[in-house]
């Protein structure tokens, strides 16, 4: 009834959003949300890709799995990061963090 | 299908084809299941009504009180005495508080609880909705529980709110872990993750299957609520009242009414998981029974939660980390991958009771003796006056 | 308009409401709290797209644990949280406009896939997703190697997260 262009507007769309969140914020915590908001229209998109063209293979909710295993490991670190630099920094506006630039 | 077989699929259908009549299809689905909820949910909000009554009546008993008596007949009215006392209080909202989120949270409270009882099977046949994923969906509801306290504690603009938020997200997440891994091993033995699959699995109650797992299921339930002994996220005699210390009138009342909906919650999913559910001479045939079965193994489960509350005090906050990552959560996994083993070789045959009762004593066992050496050890280094211990010089 | 049709677009308008919100909401827990919802606007797609068990974990990781980690990092690096200063960079207008001509272009390339308009073919009554995804994430002719590497992935993630956000200890 739906059809699979809906779903990938929508993904389309969060994507877009969490890109500009990721581009625009300056706190590394709200930069880490956006990656977030895409991680999260990549995940609409595959399992909108199973359920519409191989719903005979589970390989799309496999994948969306391992995403959800990505994002769990990224955020530990991320969030490890932020509190670490925040200790020694008092900041965490990323473009503040500019020890290492050259 | 009789009457006093299944009472509630029979006024169901009664409903139900006075609905198909009346409205178009799609009317008629949505309006049905709109009544299913409501009912599923309102006996949850009704029978807090009663546990508070039971609870306090029982606490009295065990601190040689009489508990409430002079509200109707053994103060069975007390409770609503108390919510027409609720309501009338003046509502206070703190003057820099987060106004959204603080009005949300207690209602996200109580309706974290009752998102449970969606999947819990009353009865052969009677389950809100037997989801596939039924274990699974019951800790990720659990989730907005936390949320619900962080938005409180947060939203006050108190310090001690604060505090009792970050004490409460430390606890609940850390006693989620051996929560989930204990959880699995009814899966496992039930080979289902599907509630209504997992009461029809129990031919033999899984609490003779694995004790341990039920034990260290009641433990981090326990902390899953807040009750003492781990009501650290409320303790009052250090942060005034935790994350509700702002709320008042019935805002205060949804925060109270979830948790003890809770604490009967987790007695009632330890029937499931652990006692054998609905199960019992008579539930095949008369439905009824089978819900009044399952309503007295959960008060056993409440019960065991009342007298713990009554009997032990508080514990120390890094007392209460070091129990959950030093014991429960060791002792859960070890647990759940001798269970898989054990259940593989022995699941077919008479031996699968005996087989994993051994493997749960031996856990158990290894469990005490390490905790053992490692708290002598501490003994031996901490420093002692005439044999006596005293504290570290800072 | 199906009832299916209905809860899709009630359900996209607000993921993507909550989303905007997220990344334009200059206090950091309001921002957090916005992306709760989003997620689980997400869980709700998923279970239109009959992935009842993605639906859970959704929940269970991304709001249970991924979003409550963020409200308490937020907490913790307080000093941040109500902070009216500028929370863009001021190279925003840039950003504003990569995202909408990236949001655009995806919109545009969807538009001319062939396959864009197709339905979803039904799924057999009997079929158990969940026992069928559980079979191939550990069947040695499927998924078993990327799930063991998942599982390294998480463990690494755990031991260096404890790594890098334990305090040093001071030199004396």
């Amino acid at each position: 009834m739906i059809p699979l262009s809906w779903y990938l507007y929508l993904a389309a769309g969060l994507f877009g959003l969490g890109l500009y969140g990721v581009l625009a914020r300056k706190n590394a915590i709200a930069i880490l949300m956006g990656v977030e908001l895409m991680l999260n229209a990549v995940n609409i998109n595959i399992v909108a890709f199973w359920r519409y063209l191989t719903p005979e293979n589970m390989g799309g909710q496999v994948f969306a799995i391992m995403v959800f295993a990505v994002a769990a490991a990224e955020v530990a670190v991320g969030l490890a990061l932020v509190i670490s630099v925040y200790r020694r920094r008092k900041t965490v506006a990323a473009d503040e963090i500019n020890l290492m630039k050259w | 299908m009789s009457f006093w077989q299944d009472p509630i699929g029979f006024l169901g259908e009664i409903i139900r084809n006075f609905l198909f009549n009346l409205l178009p299809e799609a009317w008629a689905t949505f309006i049905f299941t709109l009544l299913s909820v409501v009912i599923v949910a309102s006996f949850g909000l009704i029978i807090v009504i009663f546990l508070i009554w039971v609870e306090r009546k029982i606490a009295a008993r065990f601190q040689d009180r009489l508990g409430p008596n002079r509200a109707g007949p053994y103060g069975l009215l007390q409770t609503f005495a108390d919510i027409v006392k609720l309501i009338t209080k003046e509502d206070v909202v703190p003057e820099k508080a987060d106004k959204l989120t603080f009005n949300i949270a207690p209602i996200l409270s109580v309706v974290a609880v009752l998102l449970i009882w969606a999947v819990v099977p009353f009865a052969p046949g009677w389950i809100g909705t037997d989801l596939n994923v039924g274990v699974l969906y019951i800790a990720a509801v659990g989730s907005f529980g936390i949320l619900s306290i962080l938005m409180a504690g947060w939203s006050s603009n108190n310090k001690y709110a604060l505090l009792g938020a970050f004490r409460a997200v430390a606890q609940l997440i850390s006693y989620e872990v051996p929560m989930l891994i204990t959880l699995m091993v009814p899966v496992l033995l039930a080979r289902s993750m599907g509630m209504m699959e997992m009461v029809q699995d129990q031919d033999v109650w899984f609490i003779v299957l694995a004790p341990v797992s039920g034990l260290i299921f009641m433990v981090s339930s326990i902390a899953e609520v807040g009750r003492t002994p781990f009501d650290l996220l409320e303790a009052e005699s250090e942060i005034v009242a935790g994350y509700h210390t702002e709320y008042t009138g019935m805002k205060f009342g949804l925060f109270f009414a979830g948790e003890f909906l809770h604490a009967f919650t987790v007695g009632v999913l330890f029937a499931i998981f652990f006692l054998g559910g609905w199960r019992g001479p008579g539930a095949e045939e008369y439905r009824l029974l089978g819900m009044v079965y399952l309503m007295l193994k959960g008060f056993l489960g409440y019960f065991i939660v009342m007298w713990v509350r009554s009997t032990l005090p508080r514990i120390r906050i890094d007392h209460m980390l070091a129990l959950n990552w030093k014991f429960l959560t060791p002792v859960s996994l070890s647990l759940l991958v001798l269970t898989a083993i054990l259940d593989k070789i022995y699941g077919e045959t008479a031996l699968r009771i005996p087989a994993l009762l051994a493997g749960n004593a031996v856990v158990l066992l290894l469990g005490y003796l390490i905790m053992r050496a490692v708290s002598r050890r501490q003994t031996k280094e901490r420093p002692t006056f005439k044999k006596r211990p005293v504290a570290k010089p800072a | 308009m199906t009832a299916e049709q209905g809860v899709f677009i009630f359900t996209s308008f607000l993921t993507l409401f909550s989303g905007y919100m997220t990344v334009t909401r200059t206090n950091l827990v309001h921002s957090a709290l916005f992306l709760v919802v989003a997620l689980f606007g997400v869980a709700v797609i998923f279970v239109l797209l009959d992935a009842g068990f993605l639906a859970v974990v959704q929940v269970l990781v991304y709001i249970g644990a991924i979003a409550i980690l963020m409200i308490f990092a937020v907490m913790l690096t307080r000093g941040n949280v109500t902070d009216e200063q500028e929370s863009v960079s001021p190279f925003f207008g840039w950003a504003l406009l990569l995202a909408a001509l990236f949001a655009f272009a995806l919109i545009v390339m969807l538009g001319q896939w062939q396959d864009v308009a197709a339905q979803a073919p039904a799924l057999s009554a009997e079929r158990n997703t969940v026992a069928e995804l559980g079979a191939a994430l550990v069947s040695p002719e499927a998924y078993v190697i990327p799930f063991e590497v998942a599982s390294v992935l998480l463990l690494a993630a755990l031991i260096g997260a404890l790594v890098v956000a334990r305090p040093q200890k001071k030199k004396r």
